[in-house]
Protein backbone atom coordinates (compact mmCIF):
# COMPACT_ATOMS: atom_id res chain seq x y z
CA UNK A 1 0.00 0.00 0.00
CA UNK A 2 1.31 3.34 -0.65
CA UNK A 3 1.45 6.27 1.77
CA UNK A 4 2.74 9.51 1.34
CA UNK A 5 4.33 11.68 3.49
CA UNK A 6 3.63 15.74 3.43
CA UNK A 7 7.42 17.33 4.74
CA UNK A 8 6.38 21.10 5.89
CA UNK A 9 8.36 23.98 7.19
CA UNK A 10 7.06 26.70 8.76
CA UNK A 11 7.96 30.38 10.81
CA UNK A 12 7.73 28.29 14.44
CA UNK A 13 8.82 25.05 13.66
CA UNK A 14 8.20 21.39 11.19
CA UNK A 15 4.85 19.83 10.54
CA UNK A 16 4.84 16.21 8.96
CA UNK A 17 1.70 15.74 7.21
CA UNK A 18 0.80 11.50 6.35
CA UNK A 19 -1.60 9.75 4.08
CA UNK A 20 -2.57 6.79 2.56
CA UNK A 21 -2.21 6.88 -1.16
CA UNK A 22 -5.75 7.57 -0.99
CA UNK A 23 -4.79 10.97 0.28
CA UNK A 24 -8.32 11.93 1.86
CA UNK A 25 -7.32 11.80 5.44
CA UNK A 26 -4.06 13.05 7.23
CA UNK A 27 -2.39 12.96 10.39
CA UNK A 28 -0.77 16.06 11.17
CA UNK A 29 2.50 15.72 13.58
CA UNK A 30 4.33 18.47 14.98
CA UNK A 31 5.31 21.01 15.41
CA UNK A 32 8.93 19.51 15.80
CA UNK A 33 11.52 22.27 16.82
CA UNK A 34 8.44 24.74 18.02
CA UNK A 35 9.31 28.31 17.90
CA UNK A 36 12.20 27.90 15.22
CA UNK A 37 12.28 28.92 11.82
CA UNK A 38 12.02 25.44 9.77
CA UNK A 39 13.41 26.84 6.25
CA UNK A 40 13.63 23.37 4.51
CA UNK A 41 12.97 19.86 5.43
CA UNK A 42 13.62 17.29 2.84
CA UNK A 43 13.94 13.16 2.42
CA UNK A 44 16.58 11.12 0.73
CA UNK A 45 15.28 9.27 -2.24
CA UNK A 46 17.87 6.52 -1.57
CA UNK A 47 16.63 5.89 2.16
CA UNK A 48 13.14 7.92 2.27
CA UNK A 49 13.19 7.57 6.28
CA UNK A 50 16.31 9.80 6.13
CA UNK A 51 15.14 13.47 6.36
CA UNK A 52 17.29 16.41 6.82
CA UNK A 53 16.28 19.69 8.26
CA UNK A 54 17.03 23.41 8.13
CA UNK A 55 16.54 24.56 11.69
CA UNK A 56 17.64 28.11 12.74
CA UNK A 57 16.73 31.70 14.26
CA UNK A 58 18.02 35.20 14.62
CA UNK A 59 19.11 34.13 18.08
CA UNK A 60 20.90 30.87 18.35
CA UNK A 61 21.53 30.76 14.16
CA UNK A 62 21.64 27.70 12.32
CA UNK A 63 21.38 23.75 13.22
CA UNK A 64 20.85 21.14 10.73
CA UNK A 65 18.46 18.16 11.89
CA UNK A 66 18.44 14.10 10.72
CA UNK A 67 16.05 11.76 11.46
CA UNK A 68 16.35 8.08 10.33
CA UNK A 69 13.07 6.90 11.04
CA UNK A 70 10.99 8.89 8.91
CA UNK A 71 10.93 12.25 11.11
CA UNK A 72 9.96 10.64 14.45
CA UNK A 73 13.37 11.63 16.27
CA UNK A 74 16.28 13.66 15.34
CA UNK A 75 20.14 14.50 16.02
CA UNK A 76 21.50 17.54 15.48
CA UNK A 77 24.36 17.06 12.85
CA UNK A 78 26.81 19.47 11.55
CA UNK A 79 26.07 23.01 11.21
CA UNK A 80 29.75 24.20 10.51
CA UNK A 81 29.10 26.50 7.18
CA UNK A 82 32.67 28.54 6.37
CA UNK A 83 33.40 29.84 3.42
CA UNK A 84 36.10 28.61 1.33
CA UNK A 85 39.09 30.49 1.71
CA UNK A 86 38.69 33.96 1.89
CA UNK A 87 35.20 34.97 1.03
CA UNK A 88 35.69 38.52 -0.24
CA UNK A 89 32.48 40.68 -1.25
CA UNK A 90 29.78 40.74 -3.08
CA UNK A 91 27.49 43.97 -3.80
CA UNK A 92 25.45 45.06 -1.16
CA UNK A 93 22.04 46.18 -1.94
CA UNK A 94 23.41 49.82 -2.77
CA UNK A 95 25.88 48.65 -4.77
CA UNK A 96 28.91 49.04 -2.34
CA UNK A 97 31.32 46.02 -1.90
CA UNK A 98 29.60 43.60 1.01
CA UNK A 99 31.43 40.91 3.14
CA UNK A 100 30.25 37.43 2.21
CA UNK A 101 28.33 36.36 5.57
CA UNK A 102 26.51 33.30 6.37
CA UNK A 103 23.12 33.66 7.52
CA UNK A 104 21.07 30.25 6.95
CA UNK A 105 20.21 27.52 4.81
CA UNK A 106 17.46 27.85 2.67
CA UNK A 107 17.39 24.72 0.40
CA UNK A 108 18.48 20.63 1.17
CA UNK A 109 18.95 18.98 -1.56
CA UNK A 110 19.63 14.99 -0.33
CA UNK A 111 22.03 13.29 -3.42
CA UNK A 112 19.73 10.86 -5.12
CA UNK A 113 22.16 7.58 -5.07
CA UNK A 114 24.13 8.06 -1.84
CA UNK A 115 21.97 8.53 1.69
CA UNK A 116 25.48 10.35 3.21
CA UNK A 117 25.53 12.89 0.59
CA UNK A 118 23.60 16.01 0.61
CA UNK A 119 24.04 19.80 -0.72
CA UNK A 120 22.59 22.73 1.20
CA UNK A 121 22.07 25.75 -0.53
CA UNK A 122 22.88 29.02 1.85
CA UNK A 123 23.08 32.60 2.25
CA UNK A 124 24.99 34.81 1.56
CA UNK A 125 24.74 32.78 -1.66
CA UNK A 126 26.72 29.54 -2.13
CA UNK A 127 26.72 25.90 -2.15
CA UNK A 128 27.73 23.25 0.36
CA UNK A 129 27.86 19.56 0.55
CA UNK A 130 28.20 17.09 3.02
CA UNK A 131 29.25 13.55 2.63
CA UNK A 132 28.81 11.95 5.89
CA UNK A 133 25.20 12.21 6.78
CA UNK A 134 25.72 16.12 7.33
CA UNK A 135 28.07 16.13 10.23
CA UNK A 136 30.98 18.30 8.05
CA UNK A 137 29.76 20.21 5.90
CA UNK A 138 32.30 21.70 2.84
CA UNK A 139 32.06 24.79 0.31
CA UNK A 140 31.82 23.91 -3.54
CA UNK A 141 33.69 27.24 -4.20
CA UNK A 142 33.70 27.21 -7.78
CA UNK A 143 30.10 28.72 -7.95
CA UNK A 144 30.94 31.69 -5.68
CA UNK A 145 34.75 31.79 -7.81
CA UNK A 146 33.67 31.16 -11.45
CA UNK A 147 34.03 34.85 -11.63
CA UNK A 148 30.32 37.19 -11.39
CA UNK A 149 30.52 36.68 -7.97
CA UNK A 150 31.52 39.82 -6.83
CA UNK A 151 28.65 41.06 -8.82
CA UNK A 152 25.72 39.51 -7.38
CA UNK A 153 23.47 41.54 -5.35
CA UNK A 154 20.67 40.57 -3.01
CA UNK A 155 17.30 40.18 -3.72
CA UNK A 156 14.32 41.59 -1.29
CA UNK A 157 14.60 38.31 0.78
CA UNK A 158 18.49 38.09 1.14
CA UNK A 159 21.23 36.53 -1.36
CA UNK A 160 20.16 32.91 -1.21
CA UNK A 161 21.01 30.26 -3.19
CA UNK A 162 17.38 28.60 -3.13
CA UNK A 163 16.99 25.79 -5.97
CA UNK A 164 18.97 22.56 -6.44
CA UNK A 165 18.52 20.49 -9.39
CA UNK A 166 20.32 17.02 -9.74
CA UNK A 167 20.56 15.57 -13.09
CA UNK A 168 19.22 12.16 -12.90
CA UNK A 169 21.08 11.30 -15.81
CA UNK A 170 24.42 12.90 -15.40
CA UNK A 171 25.58 12.72 -11.75
CA UNK A 172 28.01 15.43 -12.46
CA UNK A 173 25.54 17.84 -13.35
CA UNK A 174 24.02 20.37 -11.18
CA UNK A 175 21.72 23.42 -11.62
CA UNK A 176 21.26 25.39 -8.99
CA UNK A 177 19.88 29.66 -8.88
CA UNK A 178 20.22 32.42 -6.96
CA UNK A 179 18.42 35.86 -5.87
CA UNK A 180 19.03 37.84 -7.61
CA UNK A 181 22.12 36.48 -9.70
CA UNK A 182 20.73 34.00 -11.72
CA UNK A 183 20.72 30.25 -12.74
CA UNK A 184 23.89 28.35 -12.78
CA UNK A 185 24.97 24.68 -14.20
CA UNK A 186 28.07 22.89 -13.06
CA UNK A 187 28.70 19.51 -15.67
CA UNK A 188 31.76 17.99 -13.29
CA UNK A 189 29.95 17.68 -9.95
CA UNK A 190 30.32 21.25 -8.90
CA UNK A 191 34.10 21.91 -9.48
CA UNK A 192 33.17 24.54 -11.83
CA UNK A 193 30.23 26.55 -12.94
CA UNK A 194 28.43 28.68 -15.49
CA UNK A 195 26.02 30.99 -15.61
CA UNK A 196 22.88 30.31 -17.77
CA UNK A 197 21.08 32.56 -17.98
CA UNK A 198 20.70 33.94 -21.66
CA UNK A 199 17.36 34.85 -23.07
CA UNK A 200 16.02 36.30 -19.52
CA UNK A 201 15.56 39.39 -19.64
CA UNK A 202 14.52 42.18 -16.46
CA UNK A 203 13.22 45.67 -16.06
CA UNK A 204 16.16 47.64 -14.42
CA UNK A 205 19.37 45.67 -16.04
CA UNK A 206 19.01 47.51 -19.46
CA UNK A 207 21.74 44.88 -20.78
CA UNK A 208 19.46 42.13 -22.32
CA UNK A 209 22.95 39.91 -22.50
CA UNK A 210 23.36 40.36 -18.99
CA UNK A 211 25.50 37.41 -17.49
CA UNK A 212 24.09 37.64 -13.82
CA UNK A 213 21.79 40.36 -11.97
CA UNK A 214 18.59 38.41 -12.52
CA UNK A 215 15.92 37.80 -9.82
CA UNK A 216 15.34 33.67 -10.68
CA UNK A 217 12.61 32.85 -7.74
CA UNK A 218 12.73 28.98 -8.91
CA UNK A 219 13.74 26.37 -11.61
CA UNK A 220 12.37 22.76 -11.77
CA UNK A 221 13.14 20.19 -14.00
CA UNK A 222 11.16 16.36 -14.73
CA UNK A 223 13.29 13.83 -13.94
CA UNK A 224 13.05 12.05 -17.74
CA UNK A 225 14.02 15.37 -19.35
CA UNK A 226 16.76 16.68 -17.88
CA UNK A 227 17.50 19.30 -20.92
CA UNK A 228 14.06 21.02 -20.19
CA UNK A 229 13.89 23.35 -17.12
CA UNK A 230 11.25 25.66 -16.38
CA UNK A 231 11.63 29.00 -14.31
CA UNK A 232 9.85 31.26 -12.40
CA UNK A 233 11.46 34.63 -12.39
CA UNK A 234 10.61 37.66 -10.75
CA UNK A 235 8.50 38.58 -13.62
CA UNK A 236 8.70 36.12 -16.60
CA UNK A 237 7.85 32.39 -16.29
CA UNK A 238 10.47 30.90 -19.05
CA UNK A 239 11.58 27.61 -19.82
CA UNK A 240 14.80 26.09 -21.67
CA UNK A 241 14.70 23.54 -24.25
CA UNK A 242 18.54 23.04 -23.70
CA UNK A 243 19.94 22.53 -20.38
CA UNK A 244 19.59 26.41 -19.73
CA UNK A 245 21.88 28.04 -22.95
CA UNK A 246 19.04 29.33 -23.69
CA UNK A 247 15.38 30.89 -22.55
CA UNK A 248 12.58 31.87 -23.96
CA UNK A 249 9.33 33.37 -22.29
CA UNK A 250 6.28 31.26 -21.81
CA UNK A 251 3.67 33.59 -19.80
CA UNK A 252 0.86 33.49 -22.16
CA UNK A 253 -1.82 33.90 -20.69
CA UNK A 254 -1.66 34.25 -17.32
CA UNK A 255 -2.98 37.04 -15.61
CA UNK A 256 -0.24 38.02 -13.89
CA UNK A 257 3.91 36.52 -14.66
CA UNK A 258 4.75 37.52 -10.93
CA UNK A 259 4.99 34.19 -8.36
CA UNK A 260 7.64 32.07 -6.75
CA UNK A 261 6.98 28.40 -7.06
CA UNK A 262 6.82 26.31 -10.04
CA UNK A 263 7.04 22.89 -10.29
CA UNK A 264 6.05 19.97 -12.87
CA UNK A 265 3.80 17.13 -13.22
CA UNK A 266 5.30 13.94 -12.08
CA UNK A 267 4.26 11.43 -15.61
CA UNK A 268 3.79 14.15 -17.82
CA UNK A 269 6.84 16.31 -18.21
CA UNK A 270 5.33 19.08 -20.46
CA UNK A 271 2.50 19.34 -17.56
CA UNK A 272 3.37 22.33 -15.14
CA UNK A 273 1.99 24.48 -12.41
CA UNK A 274 3.03 28.12 -11.05
CA UNK A 275 0.64 30.20 -8.52
CA UNK A 276 0.30 34.08 -10.04
CA UNK A 277 1.18 36.95 -7.70
CA UNK A 278 -0.30 39.90 -8.36
CA UNK A 279 3.17 41.86 -8.39
CA UNK A 280 6.68 42.17 -6.47
CA UNK A 281 5.21 44.76 -4.37
CA UNK A 282 1.81 43.15 -3.52
CA UNK A 283 2.79 39.86 -2.55
CA UNK A 284 -1.12 38.14 -2.76
CA UNK A 285 -3.18 36.75 -5.46
CA UNK A 286 -4.58 39.04 -8.25
CA UNK A 287 -8.43 39.78 -6.91
CA UNK A 288 -8.20 38.07 -3.82
CA UNK A 289 -8.50 34.91 -5.68
CA UNK A 290 -5.79 31.83 -5.07
CA UNK A 291 -5.43 30.10 -7.93
CA UNK A 292 -2.96 27.71 -9.33
CA UNK A 293 -2.29 27.91 -13.13
CA UNK A 294 -1.38 24.55 -15.43
CA UNK A 295 -0.27 24.48 -18.71
CA UNK A 296 -0.35 21.40 -20.17
CA UNK A 297 1.54 22.52 -23.40
CA UNK A 298 4.93 23.44 -21.45
CA UNK A 299 3.98 26.80 -21.11
CA UNK A 300 2.36 29.72 -22.93
CA UNK A 301 -1.52 28.08 -22.77
CA UNK A 302 -2.58 28.35 -18.98
CA UNK A 303 -5.91 27.63 -17.20
CA UNK A 304 -6.53 28.33 -13.83
CA UNK A 305 -7.53 26.07 -11.45
CA UNK A 306 -10.04 27.12 -8.64
CA UNK A 307 -12.03 24.31 -7.22
CA UNK A 308 -11.52 24.37 -3.71
CA UNK A 309 -9.30 27.43 -3.16
CA UNK A 310 -10.71 30.24 -1.83
CA UNK A 311 -12.13 32.59 -4.69
CA UNK A 312 -12.54 35.77 -2.64
CA UNK A 313 -10.84 37.54 0.28
CA UNK A 314 -7.50 35.76 -0.15
CA UNK A 315 -4.24 37.63 0.64
CA UNK A 316 -1.83 34.78 1.08
CA UNK A 317 1.39 34.08 -0.81
CA UNK A 318 3.06 31.25 -1.76
CA UNK A 319 6.62 30.81 -1.39
CA UNK A 320 9.56 29.54 -3.97
CA UNK A 321 9.74 25.89 -1.87
CA UNK A 322 6.34 25.88 -1.24
CA UNK A 323 5.54 23.65 -3.92
CA UNK A 324 5.74 20.03 -4.35
CA UNK A 325 4.12 17.10 -6.16
CA UNK A 326 3.85 13.33 -5.38
CA UNK A 327 4.51 10.56 -7.91
CA UNK A 328 1.26 8.11 -6.87
CA UNK A 329 -0.68 6.99 -10.41
CA UNK A 330 -2.37 10.07 -10.31
CA UNK A 331 -0.21 13.09 -9.43
CA UNK A 332 -0.33 14.62 -6.39
CA UNK A 333 0.17 18.66 -6.21
CA UNK A 334 0.81 20.18 -2.96
CA UNK A 335 1.40 24.15 -1.65
CA UNK A 336 1.19 25.88 1.08
CA UNK A 337 0.87 29.50 1.88
CA UNK A 338 1.90 32.13 4.49
CA UNK A 339 -1.54 32.32 5.80
CA UNK A 340 -0.57 28.58 7.51
CA UNK A 341 -2.72 26.53 5.18
CA UNK A 342 -1.15 23.28 3.00
CA UNK A 343 -3.62 22.56 0.19
CA UNK A 344 -3.02 19.37 -1.56
CA UNK A 345 -4.92 18.24 -4.91
CA UNK A 346 -5.00 13.96 -5.65
CA UNK A 347 -5.91 14.70 -9.03
CA UNK A 348 -3.65 16.65 -10.75
CA UNK A 349 -4.51 20.02 -9.69
CA UNK A 350 -8.60 19.82 -11.06
CA UNK A 351 -10.00 20.04 -7.58
CA UNK A 352 -7.98 20.96 -3.85
CA UNK A 353 -8.19 20.42 -0.29
CA UNK A 354 -6.87 22.20 2.49
CA UNK A 355 -5.27 19.30 4.01
CA UNK A 356 -3.95 21.45 7.37
CA UNK A 357 -4.78 24.82 8.33
CA UNK A 358 -3.67 27.64 11.17
CA UNK A 359 -0.12 26.63 10.40
CA UNK A 360 2.55 29.47 10.80
CA UNK A 361 3.47 31.02 7.32
CA UNK A 362 4.37 28.38 5.42
CA UNK A 363 7.72 28.72 4.08
CA UNK A 364 8.80 25.23 2.29
CA UNK A 365 6.36 21.94 1.38
CA UNK A 366 7.97 18.89 0.17
CA UNK A 367 6.58 15.41 -0.53
CA UNK A 368 7.55 11.85 -0.18
CA UNK A 369 6.25 8.79 -1.85
CA UNK A 370 6.48 5.72 -0.03
CA UNK A 371 5.91 2.49 -1.51
CA UNK B 1 31.35 23.66 40.16
CA UNK B 2 30.02 26.70 38.09
CA UNK B 3 25.95 27.10 37.62
CA UNK B 4 24.92 28.15 34.20
CA UNK B 5 21.70 28.91 32.94
CA UNK B 6 20.38 28.30 28.80
CA UNK B 7 17.31 29.77 27.09
CA UNK B 8 14.64 27.44 26.84
CA UNK B 9 15.49 26.66 22.97
CA UNK B 10 19.18 25.62 24.17
CA UNK B 11 17.94 23.51 27.10
CA UNK B 12 15.58 21.94 24.68
CA UNK B 13 18.63 21.43 22.23
CA UNK B 14 20.64 20.30 24.76
CA UNK B 15 18.64 18.41 26.35
CA UNK B 16 18.13 19.23 29.71
CA UNK B 17 15.90 20.76 32.59
CA UNK B 18 17.16 23.04 34.71
CA UNK B 19 20.96 24.35 35.51
CA UNK B 20 24.10 22.88 34.01
CA UNK B 21 26.44 22.36 35.94
CA UNK B 22 30.35 22.92 34.76
CA UNK B 23 33.69 22.28 35.97
CA UNK B 24 36.28 24.85 34.53
CA UNK B 25 39.51 24.63 34.65
CA UNK B 26 41.79 27.63 35.57
CA UNK B 27 40.01 31.00 35.35
CA UNK B 28 36.68 31.18 35.37
CA UNK B 29 35.60 33.33 32.29
CA UNK B 30 32.82 33.78 29.75
CA UNK B 31 35.40 31.58 27.76
CA UNK B 32 35.89 29.11 29.72
CA UNK B 33 32.99 28.72 30.87
CA UNK B 34 31.50 28.48 27.09
CA UNK B 35 34.34 25.96 26.40
CA UNK B 36 33.56 23.62 29.36
CA UNK B 37 29.68 23.96 27.97
CA UNK B 38 30.36 23.33 24.44
CA UNK B 39 32.62 20.13 25.65
CA UNK B 40 29.85 18.82 27.35
CA UNK B 41 26.83 19.67 24.86
CA UNK B 42 28.47 19.70 21.61
CA UNK B 43 24.76 20.51 19.79
CA UNK B 44 25.36 24.04 21.20
CA UNK B 45 28.36 24.68 19.31
CA UNK B 46 27.76 27.53 16.85
CA UNK B 47 24.59 28.83 18.89
CA UNK B 48 25.78 30.93 21.14
CA UNK B 49 28.75 32.13 19.46
CA UNK B 50 30.43 31.86 16.39
CA UNK B 51 32.00 28.48 15.53
CA UNK B 52 35.18 30.42 13.70
CA UNK B 53 35.34 33.87 15.69
CA UNK B 54 34.05 32.59 18.75
CA UNK B 55 32.56 35.88 18.73
CA UNK B 56 29.13 35.86 20.75
CA UNK B 57 25.74 35.61 18.39
CA UNK B 58 24.39 39.64 18.76
CA UNK B 59 21.22 38.11 20.14
CA UNK B 60 22.56 36.41 23.02
CA UNK B 61 23.24 38.03 26.39
CA UNK B 62 25.57 37.07 29.28
CA UNK B 63 24.36 37.56 32.72
CA UNK B 64 25.83 37.11 36.14
CA UNK B 65 25.44 38.74 39.79
CA UNK B 66 22.62 41.46 38.31
CA UNK B 67 25.07 42.78 35.56
CA UNK B 68 24.98 42.77 32.02
CA UNK B 69 28.45 40.84 30.76
CA UNK B 70 27.89 40.66 27.38
CA UNK B 71 30.49 43.24 26.27
CA UNK B 72 33.31 42.05 28.39
CA UNK B 73 36.25 40.30 27.09
CA UNK B 74 35.60 37.28 27.04
CA UNK B 75 38.88 36.22 28.83
CA UNK B 76 38.01 38.60 31.49
CA UNK B 77 37.62 37.04 35.23
CA UNK B 78 33.88 36.75 35.93
CA UNK B 79 32.85 37.67 39.76
CA UNK B 80 33.82 35.88 42.26
CA UNK B 81 30.31 34.43 43.01
CA UNK B 82 29.97 32.78 39.86
CA UNK B 83 33.64 30.88 40.39
CA UNK B 84 32.50 29.63 43.31
CA UNK B 85 29.00 28.36 41.92
CA UNK B 86 26.97 31.09 44.59
CA UNK B 87 25.47 32.51 41.24
CA UNK B 88 24.85 31.16 37.85
CA UNK B 89 25.98 32.58 34.71
CA UNK B 90 23.17 33.26 32.46
CA UNK B 91 22.97 33.10 29.08
CA UNK B 92 19.70 34.58 27.79
CA UNK B 93 18.22 35.30 23.97
CA UNK B 94 17.75 39.06 23.50
CA UNK B 95 13.95 40.04 23.61
CA UNK B 96 14.21 41.45 20.14
CA UNK B 97 10.55 40.62 17.84
CA UNK B 98 8.65 37.74 17.85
Amino acid sequence: MSAVRVLVGTRKGAFILQSDGKRQKWDVQGPHFGGWEMYHLKGSPVEPNRIFASQGTGWFGQLIQRSDDGGVTWEAVGNEFVYDGVPGTHQWYDGTPHPWEFARVWHLEPSLVDPDTIYAGVEDAALFRSTDGGSSWHELAGLRGHGSGPHWQPGAGGLCLHTILLDPSDPARIFVAISAAGAFRSSDGGATWQPINRGLQSEGIPDPTAEVGHCVHRIAMHPSRPQVLFMQKHWDVMRSDDGGDSWREVSGNLPTDFGFPIDVHAHEPETIYVVPIKSDSEHFPPDGKLRVYRSRTGGDEWEALTQGLPQRDCYVNVLRDAMAVDSLEECGVYFGTTGGQVYASADAGDTWNAIVRDLPPVLSVEVQTLR
Amino acid sequence: MIRVTLPAHLRKLAGVDGEVALEVAGPVTQGTILDALEARYPRLRGTIRDHTTLKRRPFVRFFACGEDLSHDSPDQPLPDDVATGAEPFSIIGAMAGG
